[in-house]
């Protein structure tokens, strides 16, 4: 029984690491209907932050979580505006595909930088506590405690505030939303900026929960997130926190009952599985074909 | 300027007279034959550079096969490395364990066959999911199906596991890629413009207009699907025996992406492009190799520069006059002339 707590524990702390870039995925397609896949690499560039922070300027838990994610929010913004933006007219696939080629850029550019995996230091006095025989350690609840606030945080951007109303506008009709006065670009650039930020915030954490980084680490977590996000239903911010945390417990609970190995082979199995049955994803809806 | 722009009208035209005389075809296939037979067999040219060659045709196999299904279908497929995985495996089984070694030289084509084959199989399984969904669903399920095959190879102790596969003799040869490369072009190039490939065109275009002009939408995904992912098994198999190992790693997501860059940097929906992305793109990376890491820096830099000021590629939705059937040349000859007599008629 405790084992099975203990499992869950887990699943919660990996759950809420994919939810928080799966949020990124899902804030820029219900926007743009386009996915960015340099999200993930945005999410390796974040864990790269922090040890650069936590390494050479020595600052503590909360100005460097603050730095690195307003660091990579920075570059989500500025990659936004030199790549994606002159491809707003393009053909989808063309976005698409700089997408990729921004990704690429991006692992590679660190690789060059630092081709040696990094070890970030340990930024929270390690306690753990028992609680009959299930351990919890003080940086897992940090862990999930700060992705779940930060969810709520942005649950309430984008559904009480006016920024957040124009976002859900632009993503309902990209045509009339301008003529209403709409900053459209302002309002991108402000949904890249959180997306981006959140993938940051999930960096630095997965940084400190698996301290060994290196250039390649978001791609594998950048396409399971993808993945957490089409389970949920792509564009829908509720589909991506329950997306991550289903695909969190589903990895999870494969490696405590299986060989570790399996893990990748039964999670995608069981979304491809889904996705037969369910092609528009938990929450999504699906969109049929006007005529 | 002007004067140079004539010798390049003349130039261009003896070309077209060039390719449309009959022998043309012959002449570059036996020449081409007999080219690839003398260099591998002689020695005429660099041992590495022959490596080169032999991956621009397996690079130009797999990116006209992924350019069926994304460029012509207009689907967007992330896992044709796991097609490729596939043959490779097959192919590499079957020439180390089962064919005796006596024979191995020519029952090699054999069993790069059956690793198209097996591969084409599971193209089948994975075209199912693609009746229901479209874009970025369909994405998902070949992103997760080159997932699952590459997570499988590494679970199934028998074949190597994670640690990979070896034992393979240096069998893929320049001929034989000729060969294959020559006859995946023909297959794809007459598939495309058939009236089958007419169709293909139309679900691009628009999916439910083309499920009411009686085209038989699924009958069409399932084909293309399974031609596609023949071709990439073909070029697995022969990849396998250039490199004589193979680890599940080599067909991960990188290698998809590095067929994707190349099928879109040539251009969607043309086999000219599919050739020129492929050779560009495998030159381009040997050629930067003493710029090392950096190589690997400048080339999404360029995809991504290329991407905004030429969003098509090289030769997107065009056709180099060489692949375009002579009827079609005729059809356009025919209503271009129409069109220039209705408007020389006073109206």
């Amino acid at each position: 029984m405790a084992y099975i707590f203990q499992q869950i524990l887990n699943a919660l702390q990996l759950g809420s690491i994919y939810a928080l870039i799966a949020l990124g995925y899902t804030m820029v397609y219900g926007i743009l209907t386009m996915i960015n896949f340099a999200h993930g690499d945005l999410f390796m560039v974040g864990a790269f932050f922090c040890f650069l922070i936590a390494v050479y300027l020595k600052l503590s838990f909360v100005p460097t979580l603050l730095l690195s994610v307003l660091g990579v929010a920075c570059l989500g913004v500025v990659i936004e505006r030199l790549a994606y933006k002159p491809l707003r007219n393009a053909p989808r696939v063309s976005a698409i595909i700089t997408a990729l080629g921004v990704g690429l850029f991006l692992e590679n550019f660190t690789l060059a930088l630092s081709p040696y995996p990094k070890h970030i230091p340990a930024l929270i006095a390690d306690k753990t506590w028992l609680i009959g025989s299930v351990s919890i350690s003080s940086l897992q609840i940090i862990i999930i405690a700060l992705s779940l606030s930060l969810m709520l945080v942005l649950d309430f951007i984008v559904q009480r505030t006016k920024a957040g109303m124009a976002m859900r506008a632009i993503s309902w009709d990209k045509t009339v939303v301008p003529l209403m006065g709409v900053p459209v670009n302002k309002i991108i650039s402000l949904t890249f900026a959180i997306g981006t930020g959140l993938g940051g915030a999930a960096g630095m954490m997965y940084g400190l929960a698996y301290p060994v980084i290196d250039p390649y680490m978001g791609i594998m977590v950048g396409w399971k997130a993808f993945i957490s996000a089409v389970v949920g239903g792509i564009g829908n911010i509720r589909g991506a926190m329950i997306g991550g945390f289903i695909l969190g417990s589903v990895e999870i609970m494969v490696a405590a009952f299986l060989p570790s190995t399996y893990r990748d082979f039964v999670a995608f199995t069981l979304l491809l599985i889904l996705l037969i049955f369910r092609p528009y994803g938990i929450l999504g809806k699906p969109n049929p074909q006007k005529v | 300027m002007p004067k140079l722009k004539a010798v390049y009208q003349t130039l261009l035209n003896k070309w077209y007279a060039v390719i449309a005389h009959r022998f043309f075809w012959p002449f570059f296939l036996i020449a081409g034959l007999l080219f690839s037979i003398a260099a591998s067999s002689f020695d005429l040219i660099d041992l590495y550079v022959q490596l080169i060659l032999i991956y621009v045709g397996i690079n130009i196999i797999l990116t006209i096969s992924l350019n069926l299904i994304n460029g012509y279908m207009g689907e967007f497929s992330i896992g044709h490395a796991g097609f490729m995985a596939i043959g490779a495996y097959i192919a590499s089984l079957l020439t180390v364990n089962i064919f005796p070694p006596s024979a191995i030289n020519f029952l090699f084509p054999v069993a790069v066959l059956a690793g198209g084959l097996g591969a084409a199989l599971i193209g089948l399984l994975v075209a199912v999911p693609s009746f229901k969904t479209r874009g970025d669903y369909l994405a998902i399920v070949t992103l997760a199906f080159g997932m699952i095959v590459k997570s499988g190879i590494e679970n199934i102790e028998a074949i190597g596991g994670p640690r990979g596969f070896l034992g393979m003799e240096k069998l893929t040869t320049l001929p034989w890629v000729f060969f294959w490369t020559v006859l995946s072009v023909w297959v794809i190039r007459n598939l495309v413009y058939s009236n089958f490939g007419r169709g293909v065109l139309s679900i691009r275009e628009d999916e439910i207009a083309s499920d009411l002009m009686s085209v038989n939408t699924r009958q069409v995904k399932v084909i293309v699907f399974v031609v596609s992912s023949f071709f990439a098994g073909i070029a697995g198999g022969l990849f396998a025996h250039a490199l004589q190992y193979i680890n599940p790693r080599m067909f991960d997501i990188l290698k998809s992406t590095d067929i994707l860059i190349m099928v879109y940097l040539g251009g969607i929906a043309s086999i000219a492009g599919s050739i020129i992305g492929a050779v560009i793109y495998t030159i381009l990376l040997e050629v930067l190799r003493p710029l090392g890491i950096w190589r690997m820096v400048f080339m999404p830099l360029m995809l991504v520069l290329l991407m905004i000021y030429r969003p098509r590629g090289i030769m997107g939705l065009r056709e180099a006059r060489l692949f375009v059937p002579l009827r079609d040349l005729l059809a356009v000859k025919f209503w271009k002339q129409k069109k220039k007599e209705a408007d020389d008629a006073p109206a």
